[in-house]
């Protein structure tokens, strides 16, 4: 009977994964442990989130992925609605309007979309595999388009990087002509002045910053040189759990959420660093492979979808903590303390569960 | 049905150069991460552990307390008390308007000035005042507004102000003292400043210390030989002599004659101590780094070593006729002729022509011996910044007519505070006491200048030289015997001696019968009219030392009324110039 409910339970979960999301986000609450300056009400917080993403996450694993095929539509264009409501009345914190107040509660549409994006543009490409033409991928470039602009306007450029980046690794994974592609990095890359002018003020101070972050050193260019320096000075083995002095100092910005990493590297050193990044690796090596192995079009681009953008949380956190990339706000995957983006985050590898455990076997 | 799944098969299936890219890429962008890794945290570790240290250990000075200086009785004359400097780090600022007035209001500034001062400042450290009262900055910080600190601070207090300001001296803003003992001392006085290496978080914190605090060492005291009355009283009269003729500047010392402690020692001009400005010409203490030629003072010092060398004694006869004497081409000259008189004639009427002879029947290195001796062209190592040495020329090189003006007080120069010392040895048989400015718990050990004899009989005679018929009458103090010599001397100036300048000046010792103190009073330039010693320097003597006798409760040796008036058209005696 319990081995029965036991098995019920686990049917759908993918074990390799789980098991590196598991001691990931396990790493995950020591850093949290200490960056919050031992904060148990902080610790219990991100328990409670991490219980719901993982809900949220068997719930994904245990939908087929054929109906999951059948709500891309819905939901792409329920995502739409509420970035709609959230561009007319939606609630202004930190100077950005992000979060849509429902009455019931406050959620964040361009989380919704970090999925929905990616689902809209594999269906169609799904729907349209047997007839792909040029023509369908500019389609699918508008229907990527369109939450971006809604969610650059917020403003977030982080989540419109991530929204844009898991939308191209479905159109690059569809087949995307290689000479076009080189063709649009052409145009993007004489365009960019143009949108550099498009670009935010504090925006551009960012970009401005990271390639000389000394330029102001106690202003834009002060969360760059914080990280580093707590970083650099944690060494190979860095300075030990609880113990890095510009984490527990209060010299790091941001430190339980974005620069989470920093406090990380001050305290585990090149070797926790390494260590990590060898836990994404087998995370995303394990999603590409889910992608290798899918049954049909929509469930490889998903999967591939989800497996790449899940790279490029990792890369532009890690990038921008490290003072390689321009400080967006993308939180490190499964480490950093808050509930949507992990939730966001599990959806995903719930997904891509499903689409490996719903195999069915097929007749060749 | 074959077709299409054939087909499907075909677009299920990427080529396989584009999986292969895709998983360059996501290796790609896990190399730069971890060769950036490596970076940061190797090859640029040190660097980065030092900017990382530099940002949360501090090095936190701890002041050591000025250490007081004291008078011989324990009375403060400079203290250091604790003011609070208010200072703001405007990043971390927070106040509202209200908050701004009141702020303003307690500090006395106008509420924009103080917006004006913090707003878009990007410094972490904004004196906003600084040395208020602890009250005032309890208020303050009361006010309870983020950014908004205090610093305790030392301002030094000179609470006798001008009158000791010469001997005392004052600090700079650092608290480095830049004059008199202030300067002498101060090592003595800073003691040593503590230190505490801290770690502090990013408001500035204090989380912890990172080794053992290095407590910081008080300075020490310094007590100071004056009196602080006594000062008071030698520095009003002095100032009221110098005003009373119009003089530009006028110096005096006041030496217990058994130890040699300067009791007092008071300059005119003087300046205020706490608050220094306009020094120029007023910061120097006349008394110990200018140096003056002494006249007439000296001449007992040459009477006395005639006599000890044993060519005369005190019924000796000089003949001084006719009150000029020629020595080569030069001339000295008695303005009253005193025709025969004996030494104690000579010394109470302060005859050039006799000192002259008395001086001349010893070789010059006998003169030179005993000036040596008493103290002259030799330092007396009170510890004073910038102490003149004076000047005695070795005798080898002295001319006749100068052996003669040595005699009495020309052609060397000195100190009054060593002139006063030279005076020691009348009041202790002979003896040359060491002058200090600092307590002595000892009595000093002297040196042997003159034979007691010659020493007593030297008073005895200085004693007539402030009785009617001498040149001081004035210095005479009710109920007390007095002793001392008048000094008028031509100051020196541009081509030769000026015929309207001079330089009066007197030393006396009182009680005659037993000298308990010695005061030297100079008065440079007296400008209205009156110039002789007697008559300028010698009531500043009176005044004092009177004061002094009672104040130390000296018992008189001469209760019954002993002062002599000279009758008003009596000639009044004037020494020789």
């Amino acid at each position: 009977m319990i081995e029965r409910l036991i098995n019920r339970l686990f049917k759908h979960i993918d074990g390799f994964l789980m098991g590196s999301i598991a001691i990931t986000m396990l790493l995950g609450l020591f850093v949290l442990y200490s960056a919050s300056g031992e904060n148990p009400a902080r610790m219990m917080a991100q328990l409670t989130n991490i219980s719901v993403a993982l809900v949220v996450m068997w719930v994904a694993a245990n939908i087929p992925p054929q109906h999951l095929e059948r709500v891309a539509l819905p939901l792409y264009l329920l995502g739409l609605v509420l970035l709609t409501g959230v561009a007319m009345f939606g609630e202004i914190t930190n100077g950005a309007r992000r979060w849509l107040d429902l009455g019931v509660a406050r959620i964040q549409p361009s989380e919704l979309m970090k999925i929905a994006a990616p689902m809209m543009l594999a269906w169609y490409f799904a729907k349209r595999e047997a007839s792909l033409q040029m023509v369908d991928y500019i389609i699918a470039a508008i229907f990527l388009a369109i939450p971006a602009a809604f969610i650059l306007k917020q403003p977030d450029l982080g989540t419109t990087l991530l929204i844009v980046g898991s939308g191209i690794f479905v159109i690059y994974l569809a087949g995307f002509s290689w000479k076009l592609i080189l063709a649009l990095s052409a145009t993007f890359a004489a365009l960019a002045p143009i949108l550099w002018g498009l670009l935010h003020d504090y925006q551009r101070r960012r970009i401005i910053i990271l390639f000389d972050p000394h330029q102001d050193p106690l202003g834009a260019g002060y969360h760059t040189i914080q990280a580093s320096i707590a970083i650099g000075s944690g060494g190979l083995a860095g300075k030990g759990w609880l113990s890095g002095t510009q984490s527990q100092l209060d010299f790091i910005p941001e430190r339980t959420t974005d620069f989470i990493l920093a406090v990380f590297g001050e305290e585990f050193g090149l070797l926790g660093n390494l260590f990590l990044l060898l836990l994404f690796t087998l995370i995303i090596g394990r999603g590409m492979l889910i992608a290798a192995q899918a049954q049909n079009t929509f469930c490889r681009l998903l999967a591939g979808s989800i497996a790449l953008t899940f790279f490029t949380y990792a890369f532009v956190n890690i990038g921008m903590v490290s003072g390689i990339l321009p400080v967006v706000g993308v939180p490190l995957p499964l480490i950093s303390y808050g509930g949507t983006s992990l939730v966001t985050l599990m959806l995903g590898f719930g997904i891509l569960m499903s689409i490996q455990t719903h195999k069915k076997l097929v007749a060749t | 049905m074959n077709t299409v799944a054939l087909k499907r098969q075909q677009t299920i299936r990427l080529p396989g150069w584009r999986r292969r890219l895709l998983l360059v890429l996501v290796l790609a962008g896990f190399v730069v991460l971890i060769a950036r890794s490596v970076y940061l945290q190797s090859t640029h570790k040190q660097f980065l552990q030092q900017k990382g240290d530099a940002r949360y250990s501090r090095n936190i000075v701890l002041p050591a307390h000025r250490g007081m200086i004291t008078d011989r009785n324990g009375e403060p004359l400079a203290i250091s008390t604790p003011v609070e400097s208010i200072w703001a780090s405007p990043p971390d600022l927070e106040m509202n308007k209200e908050q701004v007035n009141q702020l303003a209001a307690l500090l006395g500034f106008k509420p924009e000035t103080i917006s004006k001062k913090l707003a878009n400042n990007p410094r972490e450290f904004v004196y906003l005042k600084r040395r208020i009262p602890p009250e005032l900055a309890r208020q303050v910080m009361a006010l309870k507004i983020p950014g908004i600190f205090m610093q305790r601070e030392y301002r030094r207090y000179y609470p006798a102000g001008e009158v000791a300001a010469h001997l005392v001296g004052f600090t700079g803003v650092d608290q480095i003292g830049r004059e008199g003992f202030e300067l002498a001392a101060q090592d003595v006085l800073s003691g040593k400043e503590g230190s505490r290496r801290v770690i502090k978080d990013r408001q500035g914190r204090i989380v912890e210390d990172l080794e053992a605090v290095k407590v910081p060492q008080d300075g020490k005291n310094l007590v100071l030989s004056i009196d602080r009355r006594i000062q008071y009283l030698a520095h009003r009269e002095l100032a009221r002599a110098v005003e009373t003729h119009k003089a530009k500047a006028g110096a005096a010392v006041v030496l217990d004659a058994r130890t040699g402690e300067v009791l007092a020692m008071t300059n005119v001009p003087s300046y205020n101590p706490n608050n220094p400005v306009n020094l120029a010409g007023r910061s120097r203490n006349r008394a110990i780094v200018d140096l003056f030629e002494p006249g007439s003072t000296l001449k007992p010092f040459s009477a006395a070593a005639a006599m000890d060398a044993g060519v005369f004694d005190t019924s000796s006869i000089i003949d001084t006729t006719p009150g000029v004497m020629h020595i080569g081409s030069a001339t000295v000259r008695d303005v009253h002729p005193q025709g025969k008189a004996t030494i104690a004639q000579i010394i109470q009427k302060s005859s050039n022509v006799g000192s002259a002879k008395l001086g001349m029947s010893i070789e010059p290195k006998a003169l030179w011996n005993v000036f040596n001796l008493a103290g002259f062209g030799q330092v007396t190592n009170v510890g004073f910044p910038g102490e003149a040495s004076g000047r005695l020329r070795d005798y080898k090189s002295w001319r006749p007519i100068e052996h003669a003006t040595m005699s009495y007080g020309y052609g060397l120069n000195l100190t009054l505070l060593q002139l006063a010392r030279a005076y020691t040895v009348f009041a202790n048989d002979g003896e040359l006491r060491p002058v200090s400015l600092r307590k002595q718990n000892e009595q000093p050990v002297g040196q042997q200048v003159f034979k007691p004899q010659t020493a007593r009989a030297m008073l005895e005679m200085m004693e007539l030289a402030v009785l009617p018929g001498g040149t001081a009458p004035r210095a005479q103090i009710p109920g007390y015997r007095v002793a001392g010599k008048t000094g008028t001397a031509h100051k020196h100036g541009v081509g030769g001696y000026q015929s309207d300048k001079y330089v009066s000046s007197f030393v006396g010792l009182a009680p005659a019968s037993n000298p308990r103190l010695i005061m030297a009073v100079m008065i440079d330039e007296p400008g209205a009219g009156q110039y002789y010693g007697g008559a300028v320097a010698a009531p500043v003597f009176s005044a004092v030392v009177s004061g002094v006798l009672r104040m130390l409760a000296v018992p008189q040796d001469a209760p019954n009324d002993n002062i002599v008036i000279p009758p008003e058209e009596a000639p009044v005696v004037q020494e020789m110039v």
